[in-house]
């Protein structure tokens, strides 16, 4: 399916007197990546807000083999919702790595800046929270991974220093630190509460506790080698990851997965969606002492995971998709089980819904709590779940409609409140329709082969693909270098952008309340990490 | 209400014995007794991710749930590592969560057992040991007693380790 070049923002920025370049070895050619000078880059943030675009992501990256040497590009990525995708790279001054900050516009931009400033050494000027991110104090300053120089072996030196945190210096706020390590079992971060009595005032975030280098281990490794590293970006969207990885290469290689394959990555993705959703709503109730909620939920997800380990050989589904296509395939058997088994689920989480909703133990806590407005969420940008409860309502598979979700009906819960009922009303009604996509995938699965051949293309070959996985769109770029091995690497889960509405959804809301919160939200720390 | 306890009656009694089993099962029967012995009838497990992909995390939730129902050999998970006999630990340790475990394991009261959980924890797995952003698997940051295998190992995997190595001590 060979989609026509995506010309719309090119002219939008050519009448603002922007001159633009397409990147000839850039794919896909909807989505395409345009040079732009480095002085017009906050402009060209700005035109973009104008014109009701989103920020996807903002990265940098050192050049490859079809730039000039010793060169370094800062990307920008948007979306609009008829529109769709568009890069913007740029290059950086050889003398002064430095690039105006887009934050002003796009808030969501600022922690992803304070990641380039941490990783390649660049400055960016004008930026509101220049603190360094996933580089924690006891880095040395000049450890910049990201940098060709930096080996990937490298042992840093032990660096002292400290992070200042926002802090009141009235008497009547207290502090309270939490983490990074949790009293739950879940993935670490640190939370630094400004309390005033039981109240939240603020609530600021420190990640990149779990930051394993995945973006520098990335380099160097084949497609297929790198998919079994995507699959474990964030293991509970390990279908999302490896989709997003998969799709950029096989945009970048010009392959496309036969439509078998696609049938069945959709259905790996939505039973991916389900069970997390499940499970979430188990635990989100279980924060609020509804305890029968979370028995009964995690039941369920127990039998989806062991439908997955019986049809798929794995329960959380990982290592299910290569590039080119999937490395698992169903039975007319398999079918029959896997359709019976998510009509059963839906049915059991429809019926576990109507008990949840008689309940006014559990819904007086989750009704009005945590509420991100709809003009909070679409300055940030939210995503998922997150988004559609507060009227944002990006949604690739419908944006990008990519194959299958092309000839399936995507519907999207629009929900405008913003809090935790929202937030689990959302999953709820993302469940039954993911059921049925899943039924009708099944229903209608071509027959032929589930992958095509992989060829890496040629060195300097870059692609970037868009997937909505359980949590929000997964944004992923790669460059391909000799000898078909990746040569650079960008991933942006949803998370990134998601954590953001949380520090806003907690202001006011009773510290028990947070834990509640924080699970409707559940954004990873692994895939923010990386 | 009525609707719940239904809900609750229908739904019955789904605590099964561990796959290949009856060996688990005797093991769970001797652990029990280990169990009672030693830790006064309760194992406190404190489980830490020291930068796991949060797989390994799901996998050590639902061996809480009905089907494995870990309590029921007298196991249960603390929220503090003070009040706990155990520690599970999961993912490679990143240089951002080396002190952190550290610091945990050094919050014991001892004597303590700790177990590395999956693959990354207990050799990296998927990633590099010598990787800037990795200080290594976990028995090179605190000691370790066991390890189980496994990207994420799954429930049954986990308790049996767990089964094995108090079993194991305690003999």
């Amino acid at each position: 399916m060979m989609r026509p070049t995506n010309t719309w923002f090119a002219e939008k920025l050519g009448d603002h007197g922007i001159y633009t370049q397409y990147m000839e070895d850039h794919h896909p050619a909807h989505m395409p990546c345009l040079e732009i000078r480095l002085l017009d880059w906050q402009q060209a943030a700005e035109i973009a807000l104008r014109l009701e675009m989103r920020l996807v992501a903002v990265w940098a990256t050192e050049g490859g083999c079809h730039d000039q040497p010793d060169s370094m590009f800062a990307y920008m990525g948007l979306a609009h919702p008829e529109h769709r995708h568009v890069l913007l790279r740029t290059q950086l001054g050889r003398e002064r790595r430095e690039i105006a900050s887009i934050s002003r516009h796009y808030i969501a931009a600022c922690r992803m800046e304070r990641h380039m400033q941490d990783m390649l050494g660049i400055t960016v000027s004008d930026i509101p929270d220049g603190r360094r991110w996933i580089k924690h104090e006891h880095w040395p300053e000049d450890a910049l991974p990201l940098r060709s120089e930096f080996a990937a072996t490298t042992r840093m030196a032990q660096a002292e220093g400290s992070y200042p945190y926002v802090s009141s210096n009235s008497e009547a706020v207290c502090q309270i630190a939490v983490g990074p390590v949790h009293a739950g079992i879940i993935e670490p971060g640190h939370f630094r509460f400004l309390t005033v009595g039981e109240m939240i005032l603020n609530m600021e975030e420190r990640l990149g506790y779990v930051h394993k280098g995945i973006e520098k281990a990335m380099c160097g490794k084949t497609a297929a080698a790198g998919i079994r590293l995507a699959a474990r970006i964030s293991g509970d969207a390990s279908v999302g990851h490896s989709w997003a990885f998969a799709h950029a290469c096989e945009y970048a290689a010009g392959i496309r997965p036969p439509r078998r394959a696609s049938y069945l990555r959709g259905i790996l993705c939505e039973r991916e969606r389900m069970a997390n959703h499940i499970g979430d709503i188990g635990a989100i109730c279980n924060d609020a002492a509804f305890s029968f909620m979370h028995a009964q939920m995690q039941r369920l997800r127990e039998d989806m995971a062991r439908m997955h380990k019986q049809l798929f050989g794995h329960r959380l589904l990982m290592d299910t998709l290569i590039p080119g296509g999937v490395s698992i395939d169903l039975d007319q058997r398999g079918c029959r089980l896997l359709s019976e088994q998510t009509r059963m689920l839906a049915a059991e989480v429809e019926h576990l819904r109507t008990i949840y909703a008689d309940h006014p133990s559990i819904q007086q806590r989750v009704i009005g709590s945590g509420i991100v407005s709809v003009n909070e969420a679409r300055d940030i940008g939210l995503l998922g779940y997150v988004g559609r409860a507060s009227g944002n309502y990006a949604d690739e598979r419908i944006e990008e409609a990519y194959p299958p979700y092309n000839e399936l009906e995507v519907h999207v819960p629009q929900g405008r409140h913003g809090d935790v009922a929202t937030r689990v009303w959302a999953r709820f009604e993302e469940i039954a329709d993911s059921a049925r996509m899943i039924i009708r995938l099944l229903e209608q699965l071509p027959e032929g082969a589930v992958s095509n051949a992989w060829q890496a293309p040629e060195a300097g070959t870059s692609g970037f693909s868009a997937v909505e996985s359980w949590r929000g769109e997964i944004a992923c770029w790669l460059r391909f270098g000799d000898h078909g091995l990746i040569d650079r690497f960008f991933v942006r889960d949803p998370s990134v952008i998601n954590w953001l509405g949380l520090e806003l959804a907690v202001r006011d809301v009773p510290v028990p309340d947070f834990p509640l919160n924080n699970k409707s939200f559940n954004c990873s720390y692994s895939g923010n990490d990386l | 209400m009525l609707k719940l306890l239904k809900q609750i009656i229908m739904t019955g009694d789904k605590s099964e014995p561990l796959p290949d089993s009856d060996a688990i099962e005797l093991l769970g029967e001797q652990l029990h007794a280990h169990i009672r012995k030693h830790f006064a009838g309760s194992l406190a497990i404190r489980a830490v991710d020291a930068g796991s992909c949060n797989g390994c995390e799901l996998e050590i939730h639902a061996t809480g749930n009905c089907y494995y129902d870990l309590e029921r050999f007298g196991c249960h998970f603390v929220a503090s590592p003070r009040h706990a006999d155990m520690l599970l630990v999961t993912g490679p340790v990143t240089r951002n969560m080396a002190t952190a475990v550290k610091m945990t394991f050094a919050a014991m009261p001892q004597p303590a057992f700790v177990v590395a959980v999956g693959d990354c924890a207990s050799g990296c797995g998927v990633f590099e040991p010598d990787h800037y952003a990795i200080a290594g698997a976990v028995n090179d940051i605190i000691p370790v007693h066991a390890s189980i295998r496994g990207c994420p190992p799954e429930p049954a995997d986990i308790i049996r380790g767990i089964l094995q190595v108090i079993a194991r001590r305690a003999a």
